[in-house]
């Protein structure tokens, strides 16, 4: 690993503690984020050439405060100068540092922090963008690069979100225990979302939006450290593992899709298989069972065939009936429909689909898409080449509507 | 998501307007770029010359061969775009309908493809 591949790692992992010690020192949480960053580029410029320090996070909170001392002098200087007459503390109640350097290494800020940029007042894009920089330790240009909008929208985005936390008040502390659960589960639908985003887009030209994979990736693992017995946590972790484990075989060089029983599992990643499988299968045997517990263990089931013709469809159609029972959606319906069309035959299939016709999934691509499927499946030429026409045609994703052309044109040559 | 605003404007009943009334309409407009901007949802847009600056290009036989116009005749015609970066359909429609064009003549509202997909 280079130098440079060392300090970026390290610092993304120092800079919600670092930002945590600031928050509780000084309070002013959006201005203390600011002066993180500016504490992260400041090593990024100096580590790489003049040595990692011995106590970096003693170095990042030195700088960091010496930002915000600074940005908060000159800002009640404003104010004075703009209002003369108004009596105000003096600068000095700001910015004098409490003696309380002497607590522990407070690794709980990472959590603390999570889930005060997930909170509910907040929109789920200000959500993604302000854990991505506040916990995730990513510039403001890197977010945007990875969200495919310009940097100054992402600014926004960052800026409102911290105005908004300013503005209600928010406290920086866990939630009390009774909301602590329902809290949890905003945070890990954030991870979530930044997950998909960037699992969904990292091919070709889109390469870098990988990043994302990996940061959610690291911030599950970051809240599992925490919360090692949460089920859902684990859960979360492992489904993440367990698809990310099939990103070298989802698309082609071009950046095309290939689906799962086209892939080339030879090119899966096994470790990260043992290592999900591992973690949902403990999860399982201790926790409460939870929706992300509950995917996991259909990806590992997915994961585990050696070919296509070996997965266990009996048991991933077990799981999605548990699953609908759990958390009913028309998503989790749609995909229960391809288990029971792999046990039961596509017309059992096709059936379940029907149910799905009247609901918010009516005329969706995803709904014409598996329906497109099944009928192939089921030899019914036609209807399958007018359904994958009406589902290419539906889609808003550029690589799905090429697959859902390719297979209209090849069933059409057949 | 991303969804793109298309502008529709009827150039005869645009110059219609008073200066006041159209002074207003640039105030409206000016004002929600302002707030989507502020909003994070703003991505970018532009209002597109008079149809007297057309130039087609076809290419024919390797050949380019680039023509004056079309000099659009219709009523309504494409006047600008904005490109806006939201949750919903529902939001986007929302903001279509507060754009001062969409009382004088139209707005189109079409999501964008993306490039990323799910593997089926």
């Amino acid at each position: 690993m280079s130098t440079l591949t060392v300090t970026e790692d390290l610092l993304r992992e120092l800079a919600p503690q670092v930002l945590g010690a600031l928050v509780r020192r000084y309070g002013h949480f959006d201005a203390s984020e600011d002066a993180v960053q500016e504490a992260l580029l400041a090593a990024s410029m100096h580590w790489p050439r003049q040595g990692v320090p011995d106590n970096p996070r003693a170095w990042l909170i030195t700088v960091g405060s010496r930002r915000l001392t600074d940005e908060l002098r000159s800002e009640s200087a404003r104010r004075r100068r703009e209002d003369a007459t108004a009596t105000r503390m003096p600068s000095d109640a700001h910015v004098a540092p409490a003696p309380d350097d002497a607590r522990p290494m407070n690794v709980d800020d990472t959590l603390t922090l999570l889930f005060l940029c997930c909170h509910p007042a907040l929109s789920p894009a200000s959500q993604i963008a302000l854990t991505l920089r506040a916990v995730g330790g990513l510039t403001t240009a890197e977010i945007a690069r990875a969200f495919l909008v310009p940097e100054t929208t992402m600014a926004q985005r960052i800026s409102r979100a911290k105005q908004r936390i300013k503005a209600s008040e928010l406290p920086f502390e866990l939630p009390p225990e009774p909301q602590r659960a329902e809290r949890l589960r905003v945070v890990l639908h954030v991870l979530y979302l930044i997950f998909s985003e960037g699992y969904t887009t990292s091919s070709g030209p889109y390469l870098h939006r990988s990043e994302l994979t990996s940061e959610a990736i690291r911030l599950a693992r970051a809240v599992h450290r925490l919360l090692p017995d949460d089920g859902e946590v684990a859960g979360l972790l492992a489904l993440m593992l367990l698809t990310d484990a099939r990103r070298p075989a989802r698309t082609e060089a071009d950046g095309s899709l290939v689906p799962l029983a086209e892939q080339d599992r030879g090119r899966w990643d096994q470790d990260l298989i043992r290592e999900g499988v591992a973690l949902v299968t403990d999860a399982l045997t201790r926790a409460p069972i939870g929706p992300y517990q509950l995917q996991a263990a259909i990806a590992a089931v997915h994961d585990e065939a050696a070919t296509p013709d070996d997965t266990d469809w009996r048991e991933i159609l077990a799981l999605y009936d548990m699953l609908e029972r759990l958390q009913p959606n028309p998503m989790v319906t749609l995909n229960r429909a391809v288990a029971v069309a792999m046990v039961r035959g596509p017309r059992a299939g096709l059936v379940v689909l029907e149910t799905l016709d009247d609901d918010v999934l009516a005329g969706h691509y995803r709904l014409e898409a598996v329906r497109a499927h099944l009928q192939e499946m089921a030899g019914d030429r036609d209807a399958a080449l007018d359904s994958y026409r009406r589902a290419a045609r539906r889609t808003t994703s550029l690589p799905e509507q090429r697959y859902l052309e390719r297979r209209a044109s090849r069933l059409a040559g057949s | 998501m991303k969804y793109i605003l298309l502008i529709y404007q009827n150039p005869a009943s645009f110059e219609a307007l008073s200066e006041e009334e159209r002074n207003q309409v640039f105030a409206e407009v000016d004002a929600i770029i302002q707030e989507l901007t502020e909003s994070g949802e703003w991505v970018g847009g532009e209002g597109l010359a008079d149809s007297s600056n057309t130039k087609t290009v076809k290419v024919r036989d390797a050949v380019p061969v680039i023509t004056d116009g079309p000099f659009i005749e219709a009523k309504e015609q494409l006047a600008g775009y904005c490109i806006v970066a939201c949750e919903t359909l529902e939001r986007a429609t929302e903001i279509a309908a507060r754009w001062p064009d969409a009382r004088y003549c139209a707005m189109e509202v079409r999501a964008l493809m993306s490039q990323g997909g799910e593997e089926m």
